[in-house]
């Protein structure tokens, strides 16, 4: 009974899971199912002149083919961009393209036939005439004279432009300072690579003109209301939308995509349930990627090391079209985010939105978050360097002190709090960063290449009050919902509009309320994703779950607390005060009486029967709770890795990886854990191996598991992980977000590493992945080996030079 | 074309086309929709299966081959009750979503029958090579194959 909080509690889901019964989209069948699929641009930018599907519909299996005119007369709308910045420029984009196609994978002709083979076989039969046209790929060559635009009516291909900070003291800072650390670097284009590849099925029931789309959502209402309100137009109440058991998102699965507004359009057109599975291939060129900005950012310092101001200029590549949340990840979730850990008095942070003839860029784990903490990271590096100082040390004497939150940085974020000392003492400690330090001296001296790389990372987690998120952007709120049902026979029912895709909500959700109400966990049953469940949610993204939703759980309970002690005062014929609910057993009680106490499932029976309730209190036990948060929480870490690098062949060798994150109070380690060490991979991931590649025609080099290179086991070693708590202090659970942070520290923690074990060779910066290849090459390069340079092009080249303030171009300051 | 296959110890006759993949006989002809499908080029592995005693991927690998196979999916692994590879992965907080887990828990199986309960941490990340795990960072994921080797020993 009670007492849930902080155990780690085996996952309930596990079970399914583990004798592949797990019930993702794809395993649906119902009968009489048709299958969809999607014919998709081979061009990057091409003009199509005509569409012959004669062929096609001729083949005997195929139930109908689709172009996109026909959707568009069939009704179906645009796909909406939900977060619009001012003065944004919001492309076209129709669930198929209809006269143009701007990006290899965009969708062109929809398919449905008896089979998915039959389906596939039809989609070879299908002629597009298209005229290909000129493409640019490279955000920071979009506004270049003469190149091609992406969309005829958005000028320069620039969608939008968004800036925060104090400019003018920004400037002083620089024009005072003592040392000026300047660097261009990239953060390249990854793409998420969620194990299931999406997947959507639909059924229509014409009797009852109801729909029903299976979907493999993070965030099954929004879809719903975009379905409804933009794309599809069937009435939210007759639209149900369920995303099942969703085999991993990391932000991939948020969006609303093309394909979701085809398949039940189909299945009301030909009145048959019909299913759409997505192959890996197709998903490269159609689920959205991440990342991919381009970068120049400057440091000011005092000579002792105090930082004293930061410049950021962020060329961000968005793709052919806004994806949905697109425009918020390089704005409130990046440039927020550049204050770090540390006490930094001047931030002026731009960035360009730009448009280009590639697959869509939206969130993806960490968001905007990773971007801002490597650049941050790196520049701090660089700053010790040059300074001759620790990188420790030069940290710790820029931390905000523990005794300074909340802190408001001057890019708008009211940090909640933390302890970053007490946090780098834990790491460090765990790590042996003094012994290994020394360690590293006699290995260079052997002439290897060693290197030790520390960073500390900030994030923002669980978005977000939604005024805040109104006034930034956000077409829609970021609260959360609850319900807990209590049965008649003391059981529970606990919707949540919080939706897990690997979190592992059914367990942890499951403690929160068992904690709160004093209830044996195996009585308590959570809901999610089924928005004919569950009342409105807005889902999980953004490390959201446990501090948005999980709040949400804890305010649905107190009430449910709140009517317990109420019926329990009548029946006791005591006041409502002198009764006490003991959560460690679900007992209710007069003070001082333990002995005659009444158990929570008595009230709830009473609830129901009704038969002895306080005058005027309805009967039943459910209450319901929107929490909207009242700020972000900020989840902070320092991870410490080495790293040493292999003369011959430039392969990298992790030796030690310690990972120590505040994420306030934890509702269940096990799964905390899972998360850091999940995050920790995809980090590295992007610092060692991955990378979208586009070729100049904009054919996605790296489009298949062959050529994009998601990390396997024998990358790493062990992880060292442990965590320091400051709970969060504006939500009931203190907890801060956990999904995220792995992945945001992780990147440049690595990344920091390798380029310290290159330190010896005079080799300041490279840009990710660090592939064995680069690293021998720049190797050879820096050593007069066989005289290869290392290919690391600076990121502007040729633009001028964004050093002096008098240029920096005028833009929209949102808070000073 | 007519195949023959024992599948989970109950043997299955179906007409199928000579291009139909092992693993979408599996999951649409036979309905077991454990085995999953992650990618289209023989990466991932989550279609991972035992062909005659052997974990094999089953989308390279047609049907029609199969003829006259023995097969084990993830749900016939046990009999009744969990696999001992099955009952570490729970234990060991070896999965999140859950994609990637039966093919996992399929290849782990066989890389304990063929090393025996001594297997090493390195023995073991790269006998998962073929396994693509984008969720749980793989250290759970070890962790639950040296419990399930310890309990399930043996070896050749
Ligand atoms: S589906 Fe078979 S290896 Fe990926
Ligand atoms: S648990 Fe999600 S891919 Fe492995």
């Amino acid at each position: 009974m009670g007492n849930y909080m902080g155990e780690s509690i085996k996952r309930r889901e596990d079970p399914r899971f583990i004798q592949g019964k797990g019930k993702y989209v794809a395993n649906l069948h119902i009968p009489n199912m048709a299958h969809v699929a999607i014919l998709r641009s081979p061009y990057a930018h091409a003009r199509i002149r005509s569409i012959n599907t004669d062929a096609a519909k001729a083949l005997d299996g195929v139930i109908a083919v689709y172009t996109g005119q026909e959707l568009i007369d069939g009704g179906v709308g645009k796909l909406p961009c939900g977060w619009n910045v001012p003065d944004i420029k919001v492309p076209d984009r129709w669930p198929l393209m209809v006269d143009r196609v701007r990006h290899v994978g965009d969708s062109v002709v929809a398919v449905v036939a008896e089979s998915p083979y039959i389906a596939y076989d039809a989609l070879e039969l299908i002629e597009v005439d298209y005229e290909p046209l000129p493409v640019v790929i490279d955000a920071r060559k979009t506004t270049e004279p003469g190149v091609p635009l992406v969309h005829d009516e958005i000028p320069d291909n620039i969608s939008y432009a968004w800036a925060l900070g104090n400019k003018d003291e920004t400037e002083q800072a620089f024009a005072s300072a003592e040392h000026v650390v300047e660097l261009e670097l990239i953060n390249q284009r990854l793409i998420p690579n969620a194990m299931e590849p999406r997947a959507a099925v639909a059924q229509w029931d014409a009797y009852t003109e109801e729909m029903t789309l299976w979907t493999t959502s993070q965030n099954p209402h929004p879809i719903r209301l975009l379905l409804s309100a933009f794309t599809l137009g069937i009435p939210e109440q007759k639209l149900r939308v369920i995303s099942p058991d969703v085999g991993g998102g990391f932000g991939s699965k948020i969006f609303h995509y093309p394909e979701e507004v085809i398949v039940p359009w189909i299945a009301r057109e030909i009145n048959r349930p019909v299913k759409w599975v997505c192959s890996r291939s197709e998903s490269y060129l159609t689920d959205s990627h991440g990342r991919d900005h381009v970068t120049v950012a400057r440091l000011a310092l005092k000579k002792d090391g105090t930082f004293t101001g930061l410049h950021v200029q962020t060329w961000s590549n968005q793709g052919a079209y806004l994806s949905t949340f697109a425009p918020l990840i390089p704005t409130a979730l990046y440039i927020t985010l550049l204050s770090g850990l540390y006490k930094i008095p001047a931030i002026w942070g731009e960035m360009w939105g730009t448009l280009t003839n590639t697959v869509p860029v939206d969130a993806y784990r960490g968001a905007g978050r990773p971007e801002a903490s490597y650049l941050v990271e790196r520049l701090v590096d660089i700053a010790a360097q040059e300074l001759g100082m620790d990188p420790v040390e030069l940290r710790r004497k820029n931390f905000i002190p523990a005794d300074e939150f909340p802190y408001q940085t001057p890019v708008a974020f009211l940090y909640d709090s933390g302890d970053y000392h007490r946090l780098f003492d834990k790491a460090l400690g765990m790590f042996g960063y003094d012994a290994l330090r020394e360690s590293q001296k006699a290995a260079r001296e052997q002439g290897r290449l060693v290197g030790i790389g520390v960073a500390g990372c900030i994030e923002a987690s669980g978005p977000a009050p939604s005024q805040v998120a109104g006034a930034l952007g956000a077409a829609v709120g970021f609260w959360e919902s609850a319900v807990i049902r209590v049965h008649p026979t003391g059981k529970a029912t606990v919707l949540t509009g919080s939706h897990s895709h690997g979190q592992g909500h059914e367990t942890t959700f499951a403690q929160v309320v068992a904690d709160q109400l004093g209830m044996d966990i195996n009585d308590v049953e959570i809901v999610h994703g089924d928005t004919g469940r569950v009342p409105f949610g807005m889902g999980t993204y953004g490390s959201r779950s446990g501090c948005v939703g999980g709040s949400a759980l804890v305010r649905a309970a107190e009430k449910v607390r709140a009517k317990a002690i109420k019926i329990a005062a009548h029946q006791m014929e005591a006041a409502e005060e002198d009764i006490v609910y003991d959560r460690t057993t679900g007992k209710l009680h007069v003070k001082g009486s333990p002995a005659h106490a009444k158990g929570f499932a008595e009230i709830a029976f009473a609830a129901y029967t009704a038969h002895n309730l306080p005058a005027g209190l309805e009967p039943g036990l459910e209450e319901s709770a929107f929490y909207d948060p009242a700020n972000f929480t900020f989840p902070n870490s320092c991870h410490i890795s080495q790293v040493e690098i292999d003369r011959e062949t430039g392969e990298v060798h992790i030796q030690h990886y310690t990972a120590v994150d505040d994420v306030g109070n934890v509702i269940n380690p096990l799964v905390v854990e899972g998360q850091i060490l999940g995050g920790i991979v995809q980090g590295i991931g992007q610092a060692l191996t991955e990378a979208a590649v586009y070729d100049e025609a904009g054919q996605l080099l790296s489009g298949s598991m062959m050529d994009y290179a998601v990390p396997k086991a024998m990358l790493f070693p062990m992880f060292d992980v442990d965590r320091t708590v400051t709970p969060s202090p504006h939500n009931p659970l203190g907890v801060k977000g956990a999904g995220e942070m792995g992945t945001i520290a992780a990147t440049v923690a690595i990344a920091n590493a390798v380029m310290d074990a290159l330190a010896p060779l005079g080799i300041r910066h490279l840009e990710m992945p660090l592939t064995a290849s680069k690293l021998w090459h720049a190797i050879q390069g820096a050593s007069g080996g066989n005289g290869m340079q290392a290919t690391n092009e600076t990121p502007l080249g040729g633009r001028d030079e964004p050093g002096d303030p008098a240029n920096w171009p005028e833009r929209q300051i949102l808070s000073d | 074309m007519q195949v023959t296959m024992t599948v989970n110890g109950k043997s299955y006759t179906r007409d199928v086309e000579p291009r139909l993949l092992l693993v979408d006989f599996i999951r649409s002809e036979l309905a077991l929709t454990g085995t999953n499908i992650g990618c289209d080029t023989s990466q991932c592995g989550a279609c991972t299966i035992h062909l005659n005693g052997k974990a094999v991927k089953s989308c390279t690998v047609f049907a029609v081959q199969a003829a006259g196979a023995e097969l084990t999916t993830i749900e016939g692994l046990a009999g009744t009750g969990l696999h001992p590879m099955q009952q570490a992965f729970w234990d060991k907080h070896g999965l999140q979503c859950g994609y990637c887990t039966p093919g996992m828990i399929m290849t782990a199986v066989k890389l304990v029958e063929r090393h025996g309960g001594t297997l090493s941490e390195e023995e073991i990340r790269h006998g998962l090579a073929g396994n693509l795990c984008r969720c749980t960072g793989y250290q759970n994921i070890v962790k639950a194959v040296q419990q399930a080797a310890t309990e399930m020993g043996g070896g050749d």
